[in-house]
C-alpha cells in the first residue's frame, strides 16, 4: 500500500515539455529520493504534487493519495491539504522565513490556519515542535526572530513548520544544499529521526548522490523530465543499469588525472595576515567592538602547485580571498606575489597581472551587455598598453578552454553554466597569469559538468604551469584537484599538509569532524557491477 | 521578435501626436498665435477655427500646437538636466557606498526632496524673474535627486555581482567600473524613470505657467491658457477644456509609454508575461 502513487505525470509549460510519464510510489514511513541534475524536473515534480505550478502549465496523469486523485481537487481542497497532509521544506532557509515575525508565530500559524488549534494551544504545540527539531526553549524562546538564528537553525524552524501538523508526506527540496557540511549532517540526522519516529514519508529531492545514499530507501534518477531508473537505493547504486546513472556516478567520483607540476619556488606568500571589522557600537561613546575575520594566517603557495583552502561559511575564507586578490586592506601581515610588491588595494596595475580569479556563480560573473570577446579581454586593462594581437589572444584562450573562436562574438546568455565557467577561465588565462584563485569555481555546477571543468583545470595547470588556490567547502572536489590542503576555522588555519595525508589521517579534531560529516556513498556499493551491460 | 506591448504602442502613439503638433508648429500653424482679431473672439469650435477662439480672437488650435512646443521643450530639457546631474551623483554615491561621500550626496538629495518643486520654482523666479528658462532650471533641480536615487539603487545591487569583482581584479577603478559596467546595466531603469519624470515635468511646467512663473506672454503655454480661461469658464468652457485635455492626454501617453517600456526592458517582467 503506497501513500502517494504518481502515474504517468506529464507536464508542459507554455508548450515546452518539462516532465514525461513520471511514475513512482512512495510507501508510508519511507524515504524516497529523487536525484538528477539541474533542469531534470525534480522540483517541478514536487510542485506538481502540491499543485503549485506556474502559469501556463498543462498537466496529464494522476497523483493518488489514499485513492484520491490530487489533480482532480480544486484549489480550496488543495489548501486544506498543503501543510496539513503534505509539508514542504525548501533549499534556502535564509529567505524561507518571514523576517518580521517571530519563529513561534510562524510555526503556530500553520496550526491556526488549518483550524487545528487556537493561538494559545498552537504556541504550545509550536514549542513542542521546536524542541523536537532541536531548538530548546531555554536558548530559542518562541519570540526569537529569524535574523537571530544561523542558517542551520532557520532550516530547523522550517522543518518545525512543515511537521507542525504531522503531515503524512514531507517534501524536502534540496534541504541541505545551502548549508555547511557539519550542519548538513545534523539536518540529515534530524530528517532521518523524524521519518523513523513520526512515521511520515519523505520525498527527498537532491542532486547529491551521497546524501541520497545515506537517507533514502528508494531512489529514482531523473534526466530531462523522465525517470530513467528507479529501485531500492542499495540495489540501484550497485547495479547502475542505465547509462545516465552510470555517467552520474562516474562524474561524482571523478578525479582528474594530474601530473604534479609543483616547483620549489614560492609564488604566493601570506604572512601573519590579520583583518578585523568594526561592529555596530553598543554604547554611544564606547569603542566599537570588532570582529576578527582573519587572525594571523600564514602560508606559502609554490609555482605550479594546487593548494586547497577548506572551511565552512563565516570562517574568514572570503575575507582572506579578497585580501589575496588585493581588494581588501589588511591590518597586519603582508601578502607577496613572487616576492614583489606587497598586494594591497593600492598596488600598481601591472603587478596585478600575474594573478586572476574565477568565481562561483557562472550567471553573475559576466556583464550581460558585453560580447564574449570584450569580457575575456578585460584583464588586458592591467597591461601597460592594449595588445595589438588582442583578438587572436582571446580566440586562443577560448580554444584553450574548449570553446571556439566564433564564440567570441556571442553574448553570455547564449551559453550554459558550464560554458560560462569555461569563459571565466578563459578570462583568467588571457594574461598568462601564474596564479589563479578559484573561489568555489565548480560549486554551482552539475556533477558531469563539474568533472569536465576539473579535467580542464588539471590540463591547463600542466600546460600553463599555473598555481591554483582552490577555495571550496566541498571536500571531494578539494581532494580531487589539490596537492596540499589547508583547513580554516574561525579566522585561523587549524591544519595544513599534503592533501592525501590530511584526508587519510586528519590531525585536528575539526578536520576529523568535517570529514566525518561529509556524506559518502558506501564504497562497497561502488564496486564495478559484475553483470554490467556493455556500452 | 517579440510584439511590443499594447501599452507601449498606445502611449507612444498618444505622445507622438503631440510631439508632431509641436514640430509642425515650428513651420506652420493654422493662424498666427500673436495676431489678435477682436471681432472673432470667444467663438465656439467651428469649421474655420476647429478649437474655437479665445477672448482676443486667437485660434486655440494654433495656441495648443505652439504650447505643446513649450511644454515638451521644457520637460525634455528639465529631465535631461536631472539625468545629467543626478545619474553621476547616484553612481558616485553607490561607488562609495557606506562612505562619507555617499552620506553627503544622499543627504543633500533628501534636502532637495524636502522642498516641493513649486516652492523651488517660486524661489528661483523670485530671484531671477519669471521665464521659461528659469522654469526649466527649477524643474531640472527637482528632477536631480530622483535620478540620483534611481541610479544609486540600481547600482548598489550591481556592485555585489561577481563581474564587478572581476573588473576590480582587472585593475579597474570605481569611476571606470561605474561607466563601463554599471551605467549600461541600469540604463533601462533610467529610461523608464525618464518617461515618468517627463510627464511630471509637463505637469510642473503647466503649474508654473498657471501661476505666471513659466513662459511669458505672448508665448502661449498650456498652463497659462488654463489660467486665462478660468474667468470665462461659464460662457467659453472650451478654452479651459481643450488645453486641459492636451495636458491630460500627453501625461497619460507618457505614463503608458513608461509602463510599457518597463515591461519590455525588464527581463524579469518579460519572463513573467
Amino acid at each position: 500500500m503506497s501513500l502517494i502513487r504518481v502515474e504517468n505525470l506529464s507536464l508542459d509549460i507554455h508548450g515546452t515539455p518539462i516532465l514525461r510519464d513520471v511514475s513512482f510510489d512512495i510507501a508510508p514511513g519511507r524515504v524516497f529520493g529523487l536525484v538528477g541534475e539541474s533542469g531534470s524536473g525534480k522540483s517541478m515534480t514536487s510542485l506538481a504534487l502540491m499543485k503549485l505550478l506556474p502559469d501556463g502549465a498543462t498537466r496529464a496523469g494522476r497523483a493518488l493519495m489514499d485513492g484520491r486523485d490530487l489533480f482532480g481537487l480544486d484549489e480550496g481542497a488543495m489548501c486544506g491539504l498543503r501543510g496539513n497532509e503534505i509539508g514542504m521544506i525548501f533549499q534556502e532557509p535564509m529567505t524561507a522565513l518571514n523576517p518580521v515575525r517571530t519563529i513561534g508565530d510562524q510555526v503556530a500559524e500553520t496550526l491556526v490556519i488549518h483550524g487545528a488549534a487556537r493561538r494559545a494551544e498552537a504556541l504550545e504545540i509550536a514549542r513542542a515542535k521546536l524542541d523536537r527539531v532541536g531548538l530548546d526553549g531555554a536558548r530559542f524562546p518562541l519570540d526569537r526572530y529569524p535574523h537571530e538564528l544561523s542558517g542551520g537553525q532557520r532550516q530547523r524552524v522550517c522543518i518545525a513548520m512543515a511537521i507542525a501538523l504531522r503531515p503524512r508526506l514531507l517534501i524536502a527540496d534540496e534541504p541541505t544544499t545551502a548549508l555547511d557540511v557539519t550542519t548538513q549532517a545534523q539536518i540529515l540526522d534530524l530528517l532521518r529521526g523524524l521519518v523513523a519516529e513520526e512515521g511520515m514519508s519523505l520525498l527527498l529531492i537532491t542532486h547529491d548522490l551521497a546524501v541520497v545514499a545515506g537517507l533514502a530507501d528508494h531512489v529514482a534518477v531523473m534526466q530531462s523530465g523522465r525517470i530513467v531508473e528507479q529501485g531500492p537505493t542499495e540495489a540501484l547504486f550497485r547495479r547502475r543499469a542505465h547509462p545516465y546513472t552510470r555517467a552520474l556516478f562516474a562524474a561524482s567520483a571523478h578525479r582528474p588525472a594530474r601530473v604534479p607540476t609543483a616547483r620549489p619556488d614560492t609564488l604566493l606568500e601570506v604572512a601573519g595576515l590579520r583583518r578585523s571589522y568594526a561592529l555596530p557600537r553598543r554604547t554611544l561613546f564606547g569603542p566599537a567592538p570588532r570582529m576578527e575575520a582573519v587572525r594571523g594566517v600564514s602560508f606559502a603557495l609554490h609555482k605550479g602547485e594546487s593548494l586547497g583552502l577548506v572551511g565552512e561559511s563565516g570562517c574568514g575564507k572570503s575575507t582572506l580571498t579578497r585580501a589575496i586578490l588585493g581588494l581588501e586592506a589588511v591590518q597586519a601581515g603582508h601578502i607577496r606575489l613572487q616576492g614583489q610588491t606587497p598586494i594591497s588595494p593600492k598596488m600598481p596595475k601591472p603587478a596585478r597581472a600575474a594573478m586572476q580569479v574565477v568565481f562561483q556563480d557562472p550567471y553573475g560573473s559576466f556583464n550581460p551587455r558585453w560580447p564574449v570577446a570584450r569580457l575575456v579581454a578585460e584583464p588586458f586593462h592591467l597591461l601597460p598598453e592594449w595588445p595589438k594581437d588582442a583578438r587572436a589572444r582571446v580566440e586562443q584562450a577560448l580554444c584553450d578552454v574548449g570553446l571556439t573562436a566564433p564564440d567570441a562574438d556571442k553574448y553570455i546568455h547564449e551559453f550554459s553554466g558550464g560554458q560560462r565557467q569555461r569563459i571565466a577561465i578563459a578570462r583568467a588565462l588571457i594574461n598568462r597569469p601564474d596564479l589563479i584563485v578559484l573561489d568555489e569555481a565548480v560549486s554551482a555546477l552539475d556533477v558531469r559538468v563539474r568533472a569536465q571543468i576539473l579535467d580542464l583545470l588539471a590540463r591547463l595547470q600542466e600546460s600553463h604551469g599555473l598555481g591554483y588556490l582552490f577555495i571550496s567547502h566541498d571536500l571531494h572536489v578539494v581532494r580531487a584537484i589539490t596537492d596540499r590542503v589547508m583547513v580554516m576555522r574561525a579566522g585561523e588555519i587549524v591544519e595544513h599538509g599534503p592533501t592525501e595525508a590530511v584526508f587519510a589521517d586528519p590531525a585536528h579534531p575539526y578536520t576529523r569532524e568535517l570529514i566525518a560529516a561529509t556524506p559518502v556513498i558506501p564504497p562497497a556499493w561502488m564496486e564495478e557491477p559484475r553483470n554490467a551491460p556493455v556500452v | 521578435m517579440r510584439r511590443a506591448p499594447l501599452t507601449l504602442l498606445a502611449g507612444a502613439a498618444l505622445t507622438g501626436v503631440f510631439a508632431l503638433a509641436a514640430l509642425v508648429s515650428l513651420l506652420w500653424t493654422p493662424f498666427d498665435v500673436t495676431a489678435m482679431n477682436i471681432g472673432a473672439r470667444l467663438q465656439a469650435p467651428n469649421a474655420q477655427h476647429w478649437f474655437g477662439t479665445d477672448h482676443f480672437g486667437r485660434d486655440v488650435l494654433s495656441m495648443i500646437m505652439v504650447g505643446a512646443r513649450i511644454s515638451i521643450a521644457v520637460a525634455v530639457v528639465a529631465v535631461g538636466m536631472g539625468m545629467v546631474l543626478g545619474v553621476p551623483l547616484g553612481l558616485l554615491a553607490a561607488a562609495n557606498r557606506g562612505g562619507l561621500l555617499d552620506e553627503v550626496i544622499m543627504r543633500g538629495n533628501d534636502l532637495i526632496f524636502a522642498f516641493p518643486a513649486l516652492v523651488i520654482a517660486i524661489l528661483i523666479t523670485a530671484v531671477f524673474g519669471p521665464s521659461a528658462v528659469n522654469a526649466i532650471i527649477a524643474i531640472g533641480i527637482f528632477n536631480t535627486p530622483v535620478f540620483a536615487r534611481v541610479a544609486r539603487g540600481g547600482a548598489l545591487s550591481l556592485w555585489t555581482l561577481d563581474y564587478i569583482r572581476a573588473a576590480e581584479v582587472s585593475g579597474k577603478g570605481k569611476l571606470r567600473i561605474s561607466a563601463e559596467h554599471i551605467l549600461p546595466n541600469i540604463a533601462n531603469l533610467l529610461i523608464v524613470q525618464g518617461t515618468i519624470q517627463f510627464s511630471l515635468g509637463i505637469l510642473a511646467e503647466a503649474a508654473l505657467s498657471y501661476v505666471g512663473l513659466g513662459a511669458q506672454p505672448p508665448m502661449p503655454s498650456w498652463g497659462r491658457m488654463l489660467a486665462e480661461a478660468q474667468t470665462m469658464i461659464s460662457f467659453a468652457p472650451h478654452l479651459a477644456i481643450l488645453p486641459g485635455l492636451a495636458i491630460v492626454l500627453t501625461v497619460l501617453g507618457l505614463n503608458l509609454m513608461g509602463d510599457g517600456l518597463r515591461d519590455s526592458l525588464d527581463p524579469k517582467l518579460r519572463r513573467a508575461r
